[in-house]
This record gives structure tokens, sequence and C-alpha cells, in this order.
């Protein structure tokens, strides 16, 4: 059996659904939300069985444990805020039909073995898991129904489950999961290829609205997070790197430092040469974080920064609109004979879309606690690659892989920056030079000057268009970034394949690589982020230019309903793209008589396999004050898992989308970051937040993630609406620069 | 340093005399549930109440707080662990996704209730400016306030 000490416990239980009644009573005229369940927060100790079992627990695979008097369902990867803590487990309680006020989720450890894929990203935690996790729920619920028939000495196909029992139909006998789970556990574990699933359409608990497991914890603020943990003799950390990345220590006032009240110790930590796991630095450890942070007030430190970054973010948007000029010198895609369209052509449209750096500036500062005992170093962290993490320790320390312990702990936000883990490696490497535990903290400007940030990047376009208004030509030269001059930075590649390319009989695309040292990374929905404002924004102006109606435009464009990759599911569909163009202009009232000033404006885009297409409203006052109304959103994303947290995500990357294009840059001089904290780096505020009303088309097709998808549309569409507001076409961002406010 | 903090009396020894109440709460008495989020004033991630007034644990010194009431996150709900109704309304919204500004949301809004029982989506907005949610967590923050406060009237 486990030890589930550290495991976070979290325990629907009766309890709280007589809460939810409670609320449903005190709400009395208000908003009543179909919120199935509440739930309560149950430390490990209080979870825990406290008696000894009667018996040996019910454990058919890695997700499932059902005793004599609980059913615990294992939540393995992480939880950043995408909701996967409640969904996956969601899944598994459906094809088991348990119901869910008996469960108990608990986060799972690290295990390479029991588990494929501890990871958070790219959307993938629901489509890698959903097969496995529905036959896991499956194949104990086989082996509940076979263990009720040897009892009854009935036919098993007789039998059928309901709300964590066994039921008989002909005699309407019942035996409960926690009766049976004694028995169950005496029997062979069928194989999972052979059990029968539900049909989709039998489903009960999957699309209903399931409050986060968590939440119990989240609102009565009881440690969560990995910046929450507490150890006995726990010390506190902070480090300090070169602004410039790459920089080196010359020397540091360590003695001085040392001296300091409350500073325990202060140290160089050499770095490894790569930047995603140990950059050098200077370590001081204290007896609070508060006298960390002011001892590192008093450091001075002499950088060696002939190695470092010497980034200038103005020197690339001028060399950038040099080139712009000019088609440029690598091919990424040439379909078709683009030189006679454009020769051909009725009308050519040209424009130069530009996007800056941004940081991911999720709320949680980077932070690892870790400890050095033993022999083993024992780390607690908020990451989205837990397994990584583990491996780049134990590489730097030279340890096995069974001296390094991660134990995951919710994030407050990853957004694509918990992919790398250089802060679990600077936590380890600390602790490894001192006797106790160690907390290491970053300052928000430690995160925003250290971030691996979004790639800026200029889209240099042209299209043109026949007699018909037809679109048949289109070139991009797209300029972005390179660390070692060939290879694209994280986020600053484009495909051929992407929209719309494929609609387009006469398409090309060429890049131009400016050097960049500074680390880029994957930023929500990588590449897509940005490279769907320059392609919507410029489709639009390309309907404009042929005078034609974008919904219609766009519709004509996408063609016969088709999958562009006969047999992927993962492709773009004609038909489920234009099933969302139509449901969101729908539902937004495309083409009504709008208020003076206000404009309507559409963007659709296919990434993470998710088709979501968005209509925003907005208006634009005196010195181009921006007023988004509301934002319309249809997703097609498969079936839904969970209602309530399908929604939030969808909301929350329209005001991500929105906050970001708003404001949100990072400059860099002399290879810094010039944004320091969020009175720089501007965050959407509740004033500014518009109605997001959110659409999902179910289609049978395999589930995708929600955690991407819907915030590439949201630039595209408020750039359009900005234009049929106004006449102002938007084509860089954040759009401050072009004077909105 | 003698501090109150959700009607108990702690003795706390710090280094410094400047050392902000956020620190002294999460490093010192084991209150984590007020977050560190910017140090500034500028995202109210730290947000408690000082004699029932929200302010920004990351700004104040502790030393300046003896004799004052001091309430966080883990003190809002009653003695016998009953939830306050901006809790009960943050679960049943299904507010939170990360979760992590969700304490200063909730401590914010509960200042805002306790002046006005019944605040009007414009007195929420102003009231509730001051916290960022990075993850966007807005609307559902506004619709809790108003189930809290009784449910939406009719303008
Ligand atoms: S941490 Fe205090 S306002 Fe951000
Ligand atoms: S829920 Fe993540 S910052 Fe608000």
């Amino acid at each position: 059996m486990r030890d589930e000490s550290n495991d976070q416990i979290v325990r629907i239980t009766r309890l709280d659904r007589r809460s939810f009644l409670k609320f449903t009573g005190l709400a009395g005229g208000g908003l009543m939300l179909g919120v199935t369940f509440g739930c309560s927060r149950e430390t490990a100790e209080e979870a825990a069985p406290t008696t000894a079992p009667t018996s040996r627990p019910f454990e058919p695979n890695a997700y499932v444990q059902i005793t004599d008097d609980r059913i615990v369902i294992y939540a393995p990867n992480p939880e950043i805020g995408q909701g996967v803590k409640t969904s996956m487990p969601m899944i598994v309680a459906e094809e088991l039909d348990a119901a869910w006020d008996d469960v108990t989720v608990v986060q799972s450890e690290i295990d390479f073995e029991r588990y494929d894929r501890q990871f958070a990203g790219g959307s993938r935690s629901i489509p890698q898991n959903w097969l496995p996790l529905r036959q896991a729920g499956a194949v104990a619920r086989e082996m509940l129904v076979t263990a009720a028939a040897l009892r009854w000495e009935v036919d098993a196909a007789e039998c059928e489950t309901r709300d964590s029992a066994v039921i008989h139909t002909p005699t309407g006998r019942r035996l409960t999961y926690f009766e049976l789970a004694a028995a169950a556990a005496e029997l062979p574990v069928p194989d999972p290829a052979s059990v029968k699933l539900k049909d989709v359409g039998d489903f009960r608990l999957l699309g209903s609205r399931v409050t986060g497991v968590d939440n119990a914890d989240l609102v009565t603020g009881a440690p969560l997070f990995g910046i929450d943990q507490q150890l006995p003799e726990l010390r506190f950390a902070t480090f300090v790197k070169c602004p410039a990345k790459g920089g080196t220590v010359v020397r540091a006032n360590l003695d001085a430092v040392k001296a300091l009240p409350g500073v325990l110790d202060a140290f160089v930590v050499e770095g490894n040469g790569n930047p995603a796991e140990l950059s050098e630095g200077v370590a001081i450890v204290a007896v609070d974080t508060w006298s960390a942070f002011k001892a590192r007030q008093a450091l001075t430190v002499e950088w060696d920064e002939s190695n470092a970054a010497k980034d200038s973010w103005s020197a690339a948007v001028t060399r950038a609109a040099e080139l712009a000029q000019a088609e440029g010198t690598t091919s990424v895609v040439d379909k078709g004979d683009v030189e006679t369209a454009f020769a051909d052509a009725t009308r050519q449209v040209t424009a130069f879309y530009q996007y800056a750096f941004a940081s991911h500036a999720q709320l949680e500062p980077q932070n690892t606690t870790a400890w050095w005992h033993d022999g083993k170093l024992e780390l607690w962290a908020p990451t989205q690659t837990p397994q990584g993490a583990e491996a780049a320790v134990a590489k730097l320390l030279g340890l096995e892989a069974e001296q390094v312990e991660l134990h995951q702990l919710r994030a407050g936000g990853g957004f694509g920056r918990r992919l790398i883990n250089d802060p679990v490696v600077e936590a380890a490497a600390i602790a490894h030079r001192v006797s106790y535990p160690v907390k290491l903290t970053w300052t928000r400007e430690d995160d925003m000057a250290h971030d691996f940030y979004r790639a800026g990047g200029f889209h240099s376009l042209a299209g043109v268009l026949d007699q018909a208004g037809k679109l048949t030509g289109w070139r991009n030269h797209f300029i972005s970034f390179s660390h070692d001059g060939t290879n694209p930075v994280v986020g600053g590649a484009i495909r051929g394949d992407i929209d719309p390319g494929p609609f387009i009989p006469n398409y090309r695309i060429t890049q131009t690589l400016l050097p960049w040292q500074t680390p880029c990374g994957p930023w929500r929905a990588p590449g897509s982020n940005v490279i769907a404002f320059a392609h919507q924004s410029f489709l639009h102006e390309l309907a404009v230019a042929a005078g034609r109606d974008h919904l219609e435009f766009l519709l004509e464009l996408l063609g016969a309903p088709r999958w562009l990759e006969e047999g992927n599911p993962q492709a773009l569909h004609t038909g489920r793209a234009a099933g969302v163009i139509r449901r969101a202009a729908e539902a937004a009232g495309w083409g009504r008589t709008l208020p003076e000033g206000h404009g309507l404006g559409l963007a659709f885009y296919f990434s993470h396999a998710g088709h979501v297409a968005e209509v925003a409203e907005v208006s634009v006052g005196p010195e181009r004050r921006l007023t988004v109304h509301r934002v319309t959103v249809a997703a097609d994303v498969g079936p839904i898992v969970n209602l309530s947290g399908a929604e939030n995500q969808v909301e929350g990357s329209v005001i991500d989308g929105l906050s970001t294009m708003l404001g949100q840059r990072v400059t860099f001089e002399q290879g810094r970051a010039q944004e320091t904290n969020f009175h720089q780096y501007p965050l959407l505020r509740m004033p500014r937040a518009p109605r997001v009303d959110v659409h999902f088309i179910e289609s049978d097709f395999p589930p995708t993630g929600l955690g991407e998808p819907a915030l590439p549309p949201l630039a595209p569409a408020v750039g359009n609406a900005i234009f049929a507001a106004s006449g102002i076409r938007v084509r860089r961002l954040p759009i401050i620069e072009e004077g909105f406010s | 340093m003698r501090l109150q903090v959700n009607g108990r009396s702690h003795e706390v020894d710090v280094v410094h005399d400047d050392t902000p109440l956020l620190w002294v709460l999460r490093d010192h008495l084991g209150l984590v549930g007020t977050k560190f989020g910017c140090g500034i004033a500028q995202c109210g991630a730290c947000t408690v109440h000082v004699d029932g007034e929200p302010v920004f644990a990351c700004m104040v010194p502790a030393a300046s707080l003896e004799g004052r009431a001091i309430t966080t996150i883990e003190g809002l709900a009653s003695a016998d662990g009953a939830l306050h109704p901006l809790q009960q309304a943050w679960i049943d919204h299904d507010v939170a996704q990360c979760g992590y500004c969700q304490a200063g949301q909730i401590m914010r809004a509960a200042a805002l209730l306790a002046k006005n029982a019944a605040p009007t989506d414009a007195d929420i907005d102003t009231a509730m400016a001051p916290s960022l949610c990075r993850c966007g967590t807005y609307l559902r923050i506004r619709a809790a306030i108003v189930d809290a406060a009784g449910g939406r009237r009719d303008a």
C-alpha cells in the first residue's frame, strides 16, 4: 500500500452535499449555478482510515483504490489552474459509475513506473489520458460487477452499475462498491483493452458542472501551492543572477552580506551553461524571506558580461523594418505559382505586423523547497514537468535517480513557464550546500528578468485578390529570432500548413532569423498566440479590400467539409471550423445594427487540435480608449469533461488574450529586460473584463485540451472589431504602441 | 512584537523592524494563505484586513500593527468553522483556476461587503480593481460577490 502522508487529499463528502443544498436555499432568487457538488477539505491524517482496514484494498490499477469506506481516485498530472485535478478523476469516475460525492481525489506522487507522462503542457493532459483513464474506471467497474455476480450466483450480464453500487436488475438486489471491494481485490485484473466502455451518450457525470476538488482548501487559505511548503528548521533563500543572461560572477561582497542581520550564508553557485537548468549567481540564505530580500540590496556583484546577452529590442525593430521590404532568404513553404498570381491580380494588399516579447507573469512567483538529507535530495515544487525536474537535478548533482524525490505541488499558474525547471535546479544546488531545508523564492523582479519569454516577431504580408474578390495568392516574410543562427527560438517557428495556407492556391512563407541570446520559451499556445493575430487580421484586411463580408469570405475560403489530413482527428476539419464560425457569428448577432460607435470583429483559429471562433464587440472612445463590451466564443473540442472548468478556461483565455494585447511587452536593451514588475507590465483588472459568452459544439471526436486553443483568436477578433468600429487597423501588439489605452 | 491575528495573540521576534506583515504571517506564523505576488502593492495577492480595512500585507511593517486586529483568509470563516458567505459562493461558482489570487480576492470582497451590503457592479469593480487575477476569473468573482450579497438586484 502506498504511503499517503505526503499526498494532498480532498474528500468530497455527503456533508458537502448538505452545504450545497444549503446554498441553493440561501441563494433564493439569486443566480443558481448547477454546480453539482461542494467539497470539503481533509488533511492526509484526517482522510486516512482511523482504524486499520479490515481487508486489503481493491486496487486494480494506478488510478483507483476502493476500501470498505472510501473510493480514492488518483490525479496523476500537475495542477496549474487548468483543472486536471478535477477533470481527470471525473473521467475515471464516469466509467466506474462512482457517485462523485463518494470520491476522494488524491494527487499522485511522481512515479515513472505507475504513470506514463506526468506532465502539463500543450493541452495534452486530457487527449493523452482520455482512453487510459476511461479504461482504468471500466476495469474496476467490471471487476466489481464480477464480484457481485459471483456473490449472487447470477450472470454478470444481468447486472448494472450506478452511484457506486452494482444492481442485479431482475431482482433489484444491490451491493455497494464498499461492500464488494474485498471480493473484487481477489479477482484477476482483465486486459484494459478488453473491457467495454460507455457510449458517449450514456455519460452521466461528464459534461456536468463540478466544482474544483481543491476549492474548499483554496477559499480557506490552506497550504496547497509550492510556495506554501513548510518544514521544521526551514530557511529562506534568494538567488541573484546577472540581469543579462549568461553573465558570470567575477567577485561579490559575500563577507559583508554574511555579516548582515538574519543572514545565515551567502555563496556563489556556479552555472552549468544551460539557462534552462542553472545560471550562475549568488545565493543568500536567511532566517526569513524578508531578511534574504533585504540582504540582496546590500549585495554588490561584479559580473563578467563578455559572453552575456546584448539583445536590443529597439535594434531588432529597426532591422526588421528594413528586412520587411524584401522576401526572406529561407523558404518555409512555396505552393502553386505565387509570382503569376501576384502578376495577374486585380488587387494587392500589403501590411507589416509586429508583436513584442511577453512574460508569463504567472502569479505565484517561482519557488522550490529543497532538502538534502540522508543522502537524498527531497524537493517540493510547482512544476509542469516533474519528471524532467528530477532528472535535471540528478544529472547536475551526480545523483542516482532514486536519490532525488520531487513532491508535486499545485502551481499558481503555469502558462508554459513551469515547463522549464530552472528554479527547481537552483534550489537543489543551494540546498546541496547547506545542512537544513531551504525554500528558494524568486522576487517578481527575478521572474520578469529571468523568464523564458514569448518571442517577439514581425510579419511582412502581401495578398492578392482576383476580379471576383477571391483570395488567390499570399506571401509572408516572417522575421523572428534564433539562438544558434539556424533554428528558430521556441515560439519563433512557423509551419507551412497553418491557417490560411491550405486554402490559398498560391502561398509562400519565407523566414529571416535575427540573432537573439535571451531565452525564449513556450507561452500559452506557443506560436499560435501571435501568428493568429497577424494572419487572421490580415485575412480581414483582404476581405475588406474585396468589399466582402468577413464571415462569408471565411466560409468560402474553408470550402467543403473535410479533414485536411485524412485519418488524423487532431487535424483541422473544415466542417468543424465552419461550425464554430457560424455558431459564434449567430450568437453574437453578426450583421445586426449596432449601437453608435460599436464594431464587431470575427476570427477563427485552429490550434492544439481545438477549433475556436470568437466575435468581439468593441467601441473606441476619444484618444483611442478601447472598450471591449462582449466576446462570444464557439469552440469544438469534442466532448466536454467538466463544463464548469471548460467555461472557466475559455473565459480566462479571453481575458488573458485581451490583457496581453492591450499593454504587455518586455523590451530589452543590453540584454536586460526593461520592465520589472506589474506597474510596467499591466495585467487586465476587473473593471475592464468584458462579458464572455461561451458555446461548445460537443462533437463526437476525441476530446482535445482547452488550456490553450481559445486564446489565439482573441487578438485578431478584437483587432478586426476595432477596425469595424473606428476604421483604425491595429497591426502592432501591444496596442498601446498604436496609441490605444 | 505582539500581534493580534485572527483573534489570537502572537509574540513574534523578527530581525528587521521593517519586516512586512506578509513575511511575518508566512515565514513566522505559518499562515501561508496570504500570498506573495509582487511585493509593491500592485497585485493584491497579499490582502488582509487590519481593523476591517483591506491592506496590502507586503507593504505594511508588522511592527506598526501592534494592538490592531489583523484578519487573514485563515480567520475569515466563523470560529465554529462555518464558511463566510463569500467562501461558499466561491466554491459554488467554481471561481478559481490556479487559485493563487483568490485568498486576496476574497479578503478584498469581504471588506467591501462589510461596508456595502448590496454593492452595484460598478461598486464591485472599483473595490476589486487592486486585485489582479492572472488567470482571468473576474467574471466569476463578480458573480460570486453578487451572490454572497444576496443575489442580483434589479437595477
Ligand atoms: S504582494 Fe502585496 S500587492 Fe502584490
Ligand atoms: S485564479 Fe490564478 S491568478 Fe487568479
